[in-house]
Order: structure tokens, then sequence, then C-alpha cells
């Protein structure tokens, strides 16, 4: 059970593939439209159930409960070995002189 | 009042009664009627703000007065690996010193503060990009309530990176962020909310928006006069909606340096459909890019207002393009060298303006004007390896060899860098039809002649050549 005032992700259907735009790439047409706010639960509610939120913005908004106090996990990504060459391909470059290629 | 009709037709069918509540310009005024002509300096004057107060607007916001940083080192390189052993001093306009990371601030404060100032409660903007935390910005200043709509998943739930760190940074500012799937019913759900909250469209397009990019071109000019002693011989910017060139140019030619040229720089996408779920998280590059760059010059009135004021035609001197790995590079290049991170996005002109330098004499300018912040999700590291785990090959090589969604090929020399010149009078050949497909059969007037004409920015010859070849 998630508690009212919890702050939570919901999922939301905007519009089925038939509903959709014309015109799309077929890729695009073939999935619905789908959306996903956050905001302050208004009733206790299970994960999974459709409920209501209170967006930051103060609006009214209802889907589905996918996801208890979301967080952001974007990071810096994984390592790159390329990078490292590079940066001392360039120093080499601009203090060695030549054309060290 | 009676139950409204949210159906996806219903909500289009009203776009034009939502967006006049939503932006408070009527439009009409500036059509010249009987024609498919409109008055764009007139609607600039009238709607829009003078250089004058923009600056005032942004001085009070925080925006602005950012650094023009030459790259000494850089430019260095260029020299070095030049056919001729000649290049530009290439400089940059750091735009990433802006309260929200970019020059995109310089948009949002024209904008916000007009809706503030109009009585509007809140701010709604359509971005997935650096204008969204702009808007985010600057409607925390003000004290407006902020939603940002965004498109930022693929049918499986993957999101760009980039954008989700956008999304974030909204947060951070205390805006309500809507992330979307695919696809341009985008507006769909924007008309709704402007419809739902009655609050003003911070649109990239309004002529407070472009008012607002003016001044980074004139800064630009007035900081090369009082450190340089001259005006740059050319500016280049970074591509997509043209908002960026058309206020800086605007800028420029306000401050009076109408000898500068002004070229765009777009990402080359070839091949990768904008719309498409399946491509969606192939592409490393959000913005910035050809997918937007040409659809848009060759037919600006494609956004969320009547008539866009960003009309890059008009001021545009030459457009290249540079590719996805190209731009890594120097962001890696302008980190290396120049101790500064930011990007990527914002130094696909750079990319350019590093090839360009090396077309020029070693006493000539070349700016960049424009930097973004970077961070996590944003950065090459996080780009590169969220392409990586995509399928997408990155290798060293010759970037001529990149096909976009297939491939990332870092230069493996800098002197393979090149910027490709797009054919410009065909660019503006398809704008002139996509023009005449509205005229039709009927004769074209000759206030739509001279507005066609304004609009590609041609002389009198080579425009009556380009008719002739059309066939009209």
């Amino acid at each position: 059970m998630i508690s009212k005032g919890t702050w939570v992700r919901i999922h939301n259907l905007v519009l089925k593939p038939g509903e959709r735009a014309q015109n799309l790439p077929v890729d695009t047409g073939k999935v619905p439209y789908e959306m996903w706010v956050k905001g302050f639960l208004t009733e206790d509610a299970e994960l999974g159930k459709n409920v209501l939120v209170k967006t930051i913005t103060g609006r009214i908004v209802q889907g589905k409960l996918i996801e208890k106090e979301p967080a952001f996990s974007h990071s810096y990504g994984g390592f790159i070995p390329e990078l490292l060459e590079i940066g001392l391909q360039l120093r080499k470059i601009v203090s060695g002189g030549g054309n060290n290629r | 009042m009676g139950i409204i009709d949210n159906s996806y037709e219903e909500v289009m069918s009203r776009r034009n009664e939502i967006m006049k509540k939503a932006i408070g310009i009527d439009y009409e005024e500036f059509e010249l009627q009987g024609s498919i002509a409109f008055d764009y300096e007139r609607m600039m004057e009238k709607t829009g703000y003078t250089l004058h107060e923009t600056i005032d607007i942004q001085e009070k916001s925080g925006v602005g007065n950012t650094p023009t940083i030459e790259l000494k080192n850089i430019t260095e390189l260029a020299r070095k690996i030049s056919k001729n052993k000649k290049a530009a001093r290439i400089f940059i306009k750091d735009e990433a010193s802006n309260p929200s990371g970019s020059f995109k601030a310089r948009r949002a404060a024209s904008a916000v503060y007009h809706a503030k100032k109009m009585g509007y409660k809140g701010v709604v903007a359509a971005t997935s990009g650096n204008y969204g935390a702009a808007v985010a910005s600057q409607a925390a200043i003000s004290g407006l309530k902020c939603i940002i709509v965004q498109e930022c998943y693929d049918s499986s739930y993957k999101g760009q990176p980039e954008i989700i760190e956008k999304a974030r940074k909204c947060e951070a500012f205390g805006a309500e962020v809507v992330q979307l799937t695919v696809g341009p019913e985008l507006f769909y759900v924007f008309l709704k909310l402007l419809e739902e909250t009655g609050y003003f469209n911070a649109s990239l397009y309004t002529p407070f928006g472009i008012a607002g990019v003016e001044t980074l071109g004139n800064e630009l000019i007035m900081q090369c006069r009082e450190r340089y002693g001259r005006e740059p011989d050319s500016v280049v910017c970074t591509n997509a909606g043209g908002g960026n060139l058309t206020g800086t140019a605007r800028g420029i030619i306000k401050a009076g340096a109408g000898e500068t040229k002004i070229i765009a720089a777009s990402v080359d996408l070839a091949g990768l459909h904008m719309a498409s779920d399946g491509q969606f998280n192939r592409k490393s590059f959000t913005t910035g890019h050809t997918g937007f760059g040409i659809p848009f010059a060759t037919w600006p009135d494609r956004t969320d207002v009547p008539r866009s004021a960003a009309r890059p035609l008009r001021y545009m001197d030459r457009y290249v393009t540079v590719r996805q790995g190209e731009v890594f590079y120097m962001t890696e290049a302008l980190a290396q060298l120049q101790g500064l991170e930011r990007g990527p996005a914002g130094n696909t002109s750079l990319a350019a303006a590093f090839y360009l330098a090396q077309e020029m004499e070693n006493e000539q300018m070349i700016v960049v004007q424009e930097t973004e912040y970077t961070g996590a999700g944003k950065h090459i590291q996080p780009q590169l390896s969220f392409a990586r785990e995509n399928g997408i090959e990155i290798k060293f090589g010759n970037p001529k060899d990149e096909i976009p969604g297939n491939n990332i090929i870092l230069p493996a020399h800098p002197s393979m860098l090149q910027a490709k010149d797009l054919d410009l009078m065909d660019i503006k050949k398809s704008y002139i039809k996509n023009s005449l497909q509205r005229i039709g059969e009927r004769k074209i007037k000759d206030i739509e002649l001279e507005f066609l004409r304004k609009e590609t920015k041609l002389d009198e010859g080579r425009f009556v050549q380009i008719m002739k070849e059309i066939g009209r």
C-alpha cells in the first residue's frame, strides 16, 4: 500500500494505435501514444491501480500508479576508451609541432 | 458549459482558438489579405520588444552578458593540420553561463516576461531540449507556474538520457514535466494542457522569443569590437528550428555588422525519420540536426504558432552539415585543449567552424555563437555509451563513412573533420515551391513575389532566375 501524499509516477494511455495522427511512420502507428506524469497521490493505493495525483503545479491527473518516489538514475554512462585516445592525440599534435598522424 | 470533446480530431480542430488565447497575438493582423504573404517586420516590431527593452528584461533576470572566449589552442590545432597551414582565429560565445545553461535562457526570458505582463498565471512549453529548462528557470524567477511537455521515451519505455536530464533540470526549477512517447501527437497533449490551464504558450517561435536572441548577436559584435577592434568575418549558428540563427543574425544586423557572414550548421542525420519509434534511440542528437534544420528552413510555418518568427532563409549565407562523430570529437577537443566541458549538441557549430576556419586567413575571425551546459545523460560519455548499448558501432575512421543510425565514426585524425556544404539555392527553391503550392494555379501577385524574394534573401536577378527554373 502506498500512502496518500506520497510522490509517485503514473502512466496514461493517451491514444490507441487506431486513434493516432495520420501519416505516421509504420512502426510508430502500430504502438499506442503514452504519457507519464509525477504527482502527490490523492488517496492510499496499490501499485498498478488507477489513481489520481496532484502534480507540482496543482493539476489533478488520472493514470495507472507505476512507481513510488521516482528518482533519476541517468548517469555519466559506461567507459568509452576512444575518448582517452582523442585527448592524447590532440595534445601531441598541438605541443608536438608536427602532423602526428 | 457542456462536456468538452477531447478526442484528437476535436482538439486539433480547436487549435487556432486555443492558440489565440494562449499567446494573445492576433496573427491575422499581419497577413497581407488575399495573398500568401505577411508583414514579417511589422509583426516583429508590433509584438516583440526592441533590442534595448530586451537587454533590460534579460539583465533583470540574470541572462546574457556571456563571455566571448578565444579558442587559441583549437585555432593552433587548425593551423597545424590545415592544408596550407593557415586558419582563422576561432572564438566561442559561452552561452552555457546563462542561468539555465544555454542561450535558450534569452528566448525564455522575453517569453516569460511577456506572459507575466499579460497576467497569465503560468507558462507551457513543448520541448525536449534546453528550452524547457530555460522556461522553467525563468518561470521560477517570475513566480509563474510552468509545465514542460517533452517527447522522451520509445514504446519500450527507453528514454533518451539527454532528455531525461532535461526533465531533471526542469523539475529542479519547480516545473511539472509531462513525458510522452514518440510522435507528433505531442501537439495534441500540448493544446489540451493550454486549454485546461489557461497558461501562456511559451512557444519557441513567437516574436518575443526570437527578439530574445537578438541580444546574443548584438553582444557578440560589441564584444568583438571592444576586445579585438573588429567585427567577425563569420558567425556559425547551430541550426534546427531556425530561431537561434534568425535572432542572432537580426542582432548582428542591428549592431551594424552587415558584412559578417551567417553560417548555419546542422548534424547530418540523413536517413533517420524523426517520428519513428524504432529510430528514436538510434540517434545521439535530439536537436541541431538536419531532421529539423531542413524542414524548418524549407517551411518555417510548421510550428506551434500560426506564423513562425524564426525565418532562417532570410539571414543564412551558407548552410553546412557535420557528422555526429565529428561533433563528439570536437566536444572532447574543447575539453582537452581549452578546458571547457560543454555540449555536445551546441558544439555542432564548433565542429563546422574548425573546418571553415581552415578555408580562411590567419587574421580573420570566426565565431561559434553558443555553448550549452553538460552533465549526466548529456555528456559525450553517456551519449556514446547509450549509442553503443543500442547497437550503434563506434569506431575511429573517416567520418565520411558514417551512416546515421548504424555507426558513429570518430575522426582518426583532426584533418579528417569536414563541414559539407548543402546547396542553399536548392533549399531556397524548395521553400519557394512549398509557398507556390499554397497559391495554386492563380496568378502570383506582386506583393507575393516581393515577399518570397525577401524570405529567401535573393537579389532581383537570382530570384527571377529561380522562378524561371521553377516554371513560374
